[in-house]
């Protein structure tokens, strides 16, 4: 197996998280893909690691997921409060905010 | 077995431990004083008694930016010509990121004013226990309270401090973590209006959600550029540029995600869709912040990568920031003209602004960096005192935004109209404010960067934006006050103060810009 094949999964894992955010509409869901996106980082940051024979990637990856946990807590928080408020998490309906 | 004999071999000899360079910490005493400060804080939060909060927390923002402060400036008098880097090379601290630290800590203070004002709203602008639920009898009560929620001020300093790191970073890691750092404490701020909460939390969240999608983008690049030079280092990634056997396409992905991310923190269109729908639903004081420091920590940002990372390959990005810069100049000056709130209008001001701040940033040269400084120091000031005036016209409901409660508003108030009529001027660039020579340095610059045309495109821009900071200026002077019309606070000490700093400096560095000139001119960025 030739680590481009891992690179062209991560780009293939990034993009279908990408797509998510755009087109999917529960606020949670489109988290999920924004997380989906930062993991598909994470793979190509061991593969290049690995390819460049160089450690710095795998550690890179290390703080990717400390900061998308530190993520997690602000995102769910602010998503809580909306739910509690509009009793929905869909961001269809957060539209007071416009023109 | 070698393991365990080595192992006992050092239990035996006990060799001294090697030495580690310590590294040098007097040039990053600014960022470690704030977020010393910020954990400091966040321990207050905790321990103290809830009446105390609001005091303890208010003296140690300030003390922590003064000290910051005046541990910069003590710096700054005997910093190496050359610059120099700080932990293990990650934090380049050279002339324009000094500059730049100087510039936030001295908007921060006028912001933290704006913040911990108490006189303009009672209570201030922040509610009383984020987690009530709003439009329930107990938010009605917080509305009358004059608690407040307090984690604002850690949230502030903890913001501050990524974006000191941010203009610092030497690094694409460092970068990448200054720069959730600073974004995530904002996009709680942004949640926390005491009237009009569901506005608020709208913006919290789409602003958590575009910045999030933002960041991912901008890490994507990191990962790529990784890829490509074998290291995040900004140096290196400039040396694999000049020539590596590497595919450009890693290099070229790479670049784009990264400026991508870089782009949508500084609000240039056409990544700004999140700006004014944010803008208009933050608190108005957090709106002031983040107008001010985070606009400039992305440009710092985006100065250090595009000159010191990507110079090599200007010709190939050049010509796609060209557009950019035209698209956002023409999106803010075009869509300000149709908006009928003043938050919102001041936004797609600011996106006209990030554009006019980037010709300056893809100008290469010295006069490129230093009139791009120079432009950030001004917009900030008289972006913090705009806000501050914004949040001063009022009605039962609240801060009154719409335009048409403005109409009149001279004859309540000549003085709050005198000032807001002065500070409109600078955002469009008339002289003897600060704004004009901003604009005047960055488009000189552009000019003898070989680019004519885009300063052509910025002039009409700029005129089209002077049209719709004149409009409000009409209604204020020229229009019957409505009847329910709004009225104008008397600020307290805080607001009067930010407002103040904001007026003096738009006024000083339009009449007499030439010690900041030079200050924004005294050395490039060093650390390569």
């Amino acid at each position: 197996m030739t680590p481009t094949y891992y690179l062209l999964l991560s780009a293939l894992l990034f993009t279908i998280g990408a797509v998510g955010v755009l087109v999917r509409r529960n606020a949670i869901v489109v988290f999920m893909c924004i997380e989906l996106m930062l993991n598909a980082v994470n793979l190509s940051l061991v593969t290049f690691s690995r390819i460049n024979g160089s450690l710095d990637g795998q550690i890179m990856a290390f703080f990717v997921m400390v900061v998308a946990a530190a993520e997690v807590v602000v995102g769910l928080a602010i998503i809580m409060s909306i739910f509690r408020t509009r009793r929905t998490a869909s961001v269809d309906d957060s539209n007071l905010l416009k023109y | 077995m070698s393991l365990m004999s080595s192992v006992l071999l050092l239990a035996q000899e006990q060799p001294a431990p090697p030495k580690v360079e310590a590294p040098p910490v007097s040039a990053i005493w600014p960022i470690l004083i704030v977020l010393g400060a910020a954990c400091l804080s966040v321990l207050f939060e905790a321990l103290l008694p809830k009446h105390l909060r609001w005091p303890a927390q208010v003296t140690l923002a300030l003390l922590t930016i003064a000290a910051a402060g005046v541990k910069l400036v003590t710096y700054v008098s005997d910093a190496p010509a050359a610059g120099e880097t700080a932990m293990f090379g990650t934090l380049a601290v050279d002339r324009p990121a000094l500059f730049l630290w100087g510039t936030l800590l001295a908007l921060s203070l006028g912001a933290v004013l704006l913040i911990a004002d108490r006189s303009v709203e009672p209570g201030g602008a922040f509610v009383a226990s984020a987690a009530i639920r709003p439009g329930t009898i107990q938010d009605r009560a917080q509305v009358a309270s004059t608690g407040m929620q307090t984690e604002v001020f850690p949230l502030t300093l903890f913001a501050l401090g990524g974006m000191m790191v941010f203009c610092a970073a030497n690094d694409l890691l460092t970068m990448f973590v200054a720069l959730e750092v600073l974004s995530l404490p904002l996009y709680l701020m942004c949640g926390l209006a005491r009237r009009r909460r569901l506005l608020s939390q709208e913006a919290a969240v789409k602003y958590f959600l575009l910045g999030a999608f933002a960041s991912a983008f901008f890490l994507y690049g990191v990962a790529l550029l990784y890829g490509y030079a074998g290291s995040v280092r900004l140096a290196d990634i400039a040396e694999a540029a000049a020539g590596s056997d590497r595919s450009d396409t890693l290099l070229f992905a790479g670049m784009g995600l990264l400026v991508v991310g870089l782009l949508f923190k500084a609000a240039v269109g056409p990544f700004h869709t999140w700006t004014p729908d944010v803008y208009q639903g933050a608190p108005t004081p957090v709106t002031a912040f983040m107008a001010a420091c985070t606009k400039v920590a992305a440009f710092g940002g985006i100065l250090r990568v595009l000159q010191v990372a990507l110079e090599s390959t200007q010709w190939e990005w050049r010509g796609v920031l060209w557009g950019v810069a035209i698209v956002s100049m023409v999106i803010g000056a075009v869509l300000g003209l149709t908006q009928t709130d003043v938050k919102r209008m001041i936004a797609y001001s600011s996106v006209a602004h990030a554009g006019f701040l980037l010709i300056g940033s893809i100008a290469l040269t010295e006069k490129g960096l230093s009139g791009t400084l120079f432009y950030l120091l001004t917009y900030g000031f008289t972006t913090i005192a705009t806000f501050g005036v914004i949040s001063l016209v009022r009605d039962s409901s609240g801060e009154a935004t719409h335009l048409s409660q403005w109409a009149g508003l001279a004859k309540r108030s000549p003085l709050l109209a005198g000032v807001f009529t002065f500070l409109l001027l600078a955002l469009a660039g008339i002289p003897l404010t600060s704004g004009f020579v901003g604009k005047f340095v960055v488009f000189e610059a552009a000019l003898a960067d070989g680019m004519a045309p885009l300063v052509v495109v910025a002039l009409i821009a700029s005129a089209v934006a002077a049209f719709f900071y004149l409009r409000v200026i009409v209604l204020m002077y020229f229009s019957e006050p409505a009847a329910d019309g709004p009225t104008v606070t008397v600020p307290g000490a805080f607001t009067t103060a930010a407002i103040t700093l904001g007026v003096i400096v738009t006024l000083l560095l339009g009449v007499a810009p030439a010690f900041a000139l030079d200050w924004a001119s005294s050395g490039v960025f060093a650390i390569r």
